[in-house]
């Protein structure tokens, strides 16, 4: 019998220890190359640092079929497609003969959240060592086996063949191996060059099921037994629930209970319709004694900027420059914004022998199974989450907090799953929002058309309030013993909350960047997508605009003359070219440019369109939109295509239409008529994302590139359609119309 | 008791009349295609087809539908809509995508060469968050071409 080897054992065999061309530090990223390199701590690892062991992320079962484990979620956002194609590309396998665990306390490695575009870094990368390390011990073991040199053997479709002509497979030679080890930093990919799905559109596995009906979401779930309940939400912030008689609801056709803990409230009924009529019931019925607690929304902003900040200095840069010629300085804002989703939040929750199970559509299965366990007061191995799909959430909306409602009601249900979805006024009204927040701007350029001095402040609340503790989640205030609330917290740089992308690109002689961390937050926020920077990049880059006209550049022209990172550069000019920058006008539309690297660490992206503005309405027209995007080593480019034409579209209607309405008590935007979000009749005429191919880069995350650079290239091209400048978001057709006169 | 007829097959299902068709398909009849998304007919993830017309499944009463054929997605079987959706690969999270389809369904049947204002007018009920509606034109212009190409060749 063979005896089991370990990686040690494979390694003294002579385990050829080969860099790989993956760094982490981001200023050495343009660097080519894949040559001897010392295996040490700085190699990236993605989440093998934290969690090392080879079996962790892989297994391969003795029939052959291999198991990939990803603790990050699918969100929409391709993750399932993009993880596949690493692993095949690495084990030399078809992705058909891949299973994918993703997002599972029970089963998967705690990779905290799937977000801030991490996943490819964090997981990704991950899967790619680790997958290329198996395939080295499973090649290994197979020269073992067969007594010759690895170096002579071949590998495809999981099988290993030695130049006589014997072969065998992953199953047998994984039966020998031992993949509880841990990976090895600094054992060798595979040569980018020879890739053939890495880099290759591949269709999404997740798609066909969407499109015929199959149970995808955590929507679908349908266990035994199964009942249905829904949360009767306090209707304002800190609202007191008064006594009422819950008597004629609970004998309400279908009703199984009405959930009643101090000021929560919840029913449990049979079916879903049952659950709904009874909770419109108990609404009526309910009696609350609220307070105004929310601020003015039509001074909120004034009133953020002189509420008490912690300044946090972000950088400051000093230089000799020439003399400052034209000063110009400018304030940009954005409101309160909705995550939205289209399909209100969902989980489902069983309570059997003292364990929590909740299905749960959050981006972060363990942090939240952490803050279950301290709102119910169960220690956290009692409480299992596991994520299945949900609509898309762009952001803690209100995943989370519908897992504490299932969690809470179904542990008053032992034994039964319930099912708890909100309603669309409840997603509305519930959800944690973007964040106001302002940024202010001072800036000079010299005779020569440079910019000698830059002078930033970004205000903003705190971007992560995701639940890890009870102490977070919507419900605890309701309860009657409510835990301790952690204080907000800033993001430090270099990724940052409202200070991410505070800091620019441009190389600039003097520079001073400032965040004003403002604690107390008027309104519940957190999490939307990319966080500061689509206000920071909105602001950066309308200003960009502001000092190149002053200085009389062509503002492509202005922004390459301030850069000197040759990616970011590449990516503007690319994405000029697509456009036609220097080609022909188009009398009566407007042309407007941005740029920006995310959190200036992860994907460069460059967007150009042309608009229109209907005078007599004041609509802005998208027309022609052209985007260039460096996301480092592609693995589905097609991927990388839709998620970029997303943030495009997201972010138009952002900047186009959406604010929170609320009065002193209630947010008054209950539904899509008081939110309105775009529509089809006003998605631009076109949208064409150009990749810079980058093979072997390290992977950079695509989700959240897009989203600044498109505020910015709106109010610059309705500048340059209509002459008129706009700083506060949204550009809605009134305050258009009222800004270009008629 | 009530009978409907759902993609050719008919159910008696034991609801009180004024439950919407949407939780009939799905809690009744186990049928995932049609979501809940706002109750209220402003956003289209709960369409399905009711005698060939788009209908909000979440505000319809199944009283109102004794003797009309209902059709969801799961009813189409892979169909030049379906598959012009997966050949532009137009869904991010998806879960707006099965309205999507049986709305673009209702329209290619009654006018199988839509103008791209026709297309983006008639698909303007339907709300997607992910910002996937360039690939979901996309889809609904090569489902026509299909579709109008079928019909060539077929006498």
């Amino acid at each position: 019998m063979t005896p089991v080897l370990s990686r040690r054992d494979l390694l003294a065999a002579g385990g050829l220890v080969v860099a790989f061309s993956l760094r982490s530090a981001p200023g050495d990223a343009a660097e080519q190359g894949s040559g001897p390199h010392p295996a040490g701590p700085t190699v990236p690892m993605g989440s093998l640092k934290e969690t090392p062991l080879l079996d962790a992320w892989i297994r391969v079962a003795p029939d052959g079929h291999v198991t990939v484990f990803t603790g990050k979620a699918e969100l929409g956002q391709g993750l399932k497609t993009a993880l596949l194609q690493v692993a095949a590309e690495q084990l030399d396998m078809n992705p058909e003969w891949i299973a994918l665990v993703t997002a599972d306390t029970a089963r998967t490695a705690d990779e905290g959240f799937t977000a801030g575009s991490h996943s490819m870094q964090d997981s990704g990368t991950a899967i790619l060592n680790a997958a290329a390390q198996v395939r080295g011990l499973l090649r290994d073991a197979a020269a073992v086996e067969f007594g010759v040199p690895a170096d002579t053997l071949s590998i495809a479709d999981g099988m290993v063949r030695a130049a006589d002509g014997r072969s065998i497979g992953y199953g047998p030679l994984a039966a020998k191996l031992d993949l509880h080890v841990e990976a090895t930093p600094g054992r060798p990919l595979k040569d980018p060059a020879t890739y053939r799905l890495m880099g290759t559109p591949m269709p999404r596995v997740d798609i066909p099921g969407k499109l015929t009906g199959g149970a995808s979401y955590v929507q679908d779930i349908r266990l035994p037994g199964m009942l249905h309940a829904r949360a009767i939400r306090q209707p304002s912030v800190g609202a007191k629930l008064l006594e009422f008689d819950t008597g004629p609801v609970e004998r309400m056709p279908g009703v199984v209970k009405v959930v009643r803990e101090g000021s929560y409230l919840a029913v449990v009924a049979d079916k879903e319709w049952h659950a709904i009529k009874a909770m419109r019931a108990l609404t009526a019925a309910a009696r609350w004694q609220e307070t105004a607690t929310l601020p003015d929304e039509a001074t909120v902003l004034d009133m953020i900027r002189q509420l008490p900040a912690r300044d946090i200095p972000v950088l400051t840069w000093k230089a000799a420059a020439a003399a400052p010629v034209k000063q110009l300085r400018a304030r940009y804002t954005r409101p309160y914004v909705m995550h939205g989703s289209i399909g209100p939040s969902c989980a489902v929750a069983q309570f059997v022998d003292g364990t929590m199970t909740v299905w749960t559509h959050t981006q972060g299965v363990y942090p939240l199974r952490s803050a279950l366990a301290s709102l119910l007061r169960l220690p956290p191995e009692q409480v299992r989450c596991i994520h299945v799909e949900g609509s898309g959430c762009y952001g803690h909306n209100g995943a989370d907090d519908v897992a504490g409602d299932a969690a809470l009601i179904a542990r008053s249900m032992p034994g039964r799953a319930v099912r708890v979805q909100w309603m669309r006024e409840q997603e509305h009204t519930s959800e944690p929002y973007g964040c106001a927040m302002i940024a202010e701007v001072e800036g000079a350029v010299d005779a020569d058309g440079r910019i000698v001095d830059w002078d930033y402040g970004v205000w903003s609340n705190t971007h992560n309030r995701r639940p890890n503790v009870g102490g977070l989640m919507l419900q605890n205030a309701a309860l009657p013993e409510p835990l301790p609330v952690p204080p907000p917290a800033p993001i430090p740089m270099p990724e940052g909350g409202g200070e991410r992308n505070s800091n620019p690109l441009y190389a600039l002689p003097n520079a001073r960047v400032v965040s004003h961390f403002i604690p107390r937050m008027p309104m519940r926020v957190s999490a939307l997508r990319s966080l500061g920077a689509y206000l920071n990049v909105f602001a950066i880059e309308s200003f960009m605009d502001e000092l190149a006209e002053a200085a009389g550049v062509d503002p492509v022209t202005f922004r390459l003359r301030h850069l000197q990172d040759d990616r970011a550069r590449a990516v503007i000019q690319l994405a000029a070219d697509k456009f036609g920058w220097s080609g022909a006008r188009t009398p009566g539309e407007g042309r407007g440019f941005a740029f920006a690297r995310y959190k200036n660490l992860g994907a460069y992206c460059a967007v150009a369109l042309t608009l229109r503005v209907e005078h007599e309405t004041g609509q802005i027209r998208l027309g022609r939109v052209v985007a260039a995007v460096d996301s480092g080593q592609a693995i589905n480019p097609d991927g990388i295509r839709n998620q970029i034409e997303g943030a495009i579209i997201q972010s138009a209607s952002w900047t186009l239409y959406e604010a929170v309405h609320f009065d002193h008590r209630r947010i008054l935007s209950r539904d899509w008529s008081g939110y309105p979000i775009m529509r089809f009749p006003a998605v631009p005429e076109s949208v064409s994302v150009h990749i810079v191919p980058r093979p072997g880069e390290p992977f950079l995350g695509t989700g959240e590139a897009g989203q600044g650079p498109t505020a910015a290239a709106i109010a610059n091209a309705l500048r340059d359609a209509t002459g008129a400048r706009l700083r506060d978001v949204p550009f809605t057709a009134p305050k258009v119309k009222a800004a270009v006169g008629v | 008791m009530i009978r409907l007829t759902v993609n050719g097959n008919v159910h008696e299902v034991d609801v009180e009349p004024d439950t919407p068709l949407l939780y009939v398909l799905r809690d009744e009849l186990a049928l995932n295609g049609a979501k809940f998304g706002c109750g209220l007919g402003q956003c289209g993830a709960c369409t399905v087809m009711v005698d060939g017309q788009a209908v909000f499944a979440c505000l319809t009463p199944v009283a109102l539908l004794l003797d009309r054929n209902i059709r969801t997605i799961e009813g189409l079987g892979i169909n030049p809509v379906q598959r012009a959706f997966i050949d532009e690969q137009a869904a991010q999270c998806g879960y707006c995508i099965a309205g999507m389809v049986m709305r673009a369904q209702a329209l290619l049947e009654r006018n199988p060469h839509p103008t791209e204002l026709e297309i983006r007018d008639h698909m303007s009920v339907n709300l997607c968050r992910c910002g996937t509606h360039m690939r979901i034109l996309a889809a609904v212009r090569r489902a026509a071409v299909a579709m109008g190409s079928a019909s060539v060749v077929q006498p």
